[in-house]
């Protein structure tokens, strides 16, 4: 049995799976939700890039290149806004952040 | 051949995968997030994906994991008492999944086409850091350029979000250093002698 793009599609819905039940039982810990979002983000990715390369193109391995970007940006700010919340509030329990009932 | 280290390497993802999710540590979160993109990156690898592979590797490991474990262990969280209470939620999570898992599942057995088993990382090249780079900086310059604007933007918001000026430190203030004048600074006197000033 060789090596198909049905391998690559398994492996990634199991990963988006994983990460999508992590942001509902970490619901507490908003560092480990901030994980589990980039194990979706990484699901995605091999996604991506297994299609691209099982279809020949090379756009779909630009595209993931620019979701990379995207996954680094999104965890830069999402970290440094947790910093911030933390050093207001002293803890970064997620049940809290509802305070502004905004 | 392939094939077996593929099913090796994708054991290691989803396992690793889970103990990020089930990790009582957050710091062991973050190693074994670490040794996800790794093996993640080895995927890759066998199919010949050689350039987003190592981009995985440098970007993730290098930079996001890492950042993560900073994070982490800055933050004075007690991560206990942040734990406690959480097996209530694995129902809930469990049904999601499911839910999330069947849909794919189903999604993808209607809209299969013929899953192919030849595949060509490099496309018109020799190399696959060869085929990205010879459209990268043509076809998708925009993109490209646009992608750096995105880690500028959030390089500079992750400054302005966490700088922040204590009162109490002192720091140099250029603008009035340099606006310093010699007569703000000293005044000649001209005591006369035995009386002082």
């Amino acid at each position: 049995m060789d090596l198909g793009l049905s391998h690559f599609l398994a492996v990634s819905a199991a990963l988006f799976t994983i990460g999508v039940v992590g942001i509902f039982v970490n619901r507490k810990n908003i560092i480990v939700i901030l994980m589990a979002i980039e194990l979706i983000l990484l699901s995605v990715n091999l996604n991506l890039i297994a299609f691209a390369v099982f279809s020949g193109t090379i756009a779909g391995q630009v595209f993931a290149m620019l979701v990379l970007t995207v996954a680094a940006a999104e965890a830069a700010v999402g970290l440094a806004i947790l910093v911030v919340y933390f050093r207001n509030r002293g803890d970064i329990s997620v049940e809290n952040v509802d305070l502004m009932k905004g | 051949m392939a094939v077996i280290a593929f099913y090796l390497i994708a054991a290691v993802v989803l396992v690793s995968a889970l103990s990020v999710i089930m990790a009582r540590n957050p710091v062991h979160s973050v190693l074994w997030l670490i040794l996800a993109f790794f093996s993640s990156a080895g995927l890759l690898v066998l199919i010949g994906a050689e350039f987003l592979a190592m981009l995985l590797v440098v970007v993730y490991v290098g930079a996001v994991a890492v950042l993560f474990l900073f994070v982490v262990m800055m933050l004075d969280v007690d991560f206990v008492e942040l734990k406690r209470g959480t097996l209530r939620y694995w129902p809930f999570a469990v049904l999601v999944g499911i839910i999330f898992a069947a849909e794919i599942v189903l999604a993808s057995v209607i809209g299969t086409a013929d899953m192919e088993t030849n595949f060509d990382a490099s496309p018109g090249a020799e190399t696959n850091a060869e085929a990205i780079g010879q459209v990268m900086y043509t076809q998708y310059l925009l993109l490209f350029q646009m992608a750096g604007i995105i880690l500028l933007v959030a390089m500079v918001g992750a400054i302005v979000l966490t700088l922040r000026h204590r009162p109490e430190t002192k720091r140099q203030n250029i603008a009035k250093q340099t606006s310093r004048r010699r007569s703000d600074a000293y005044e000649l006197k001209d005591p006369t002698p035995g009386q002082g000033i």
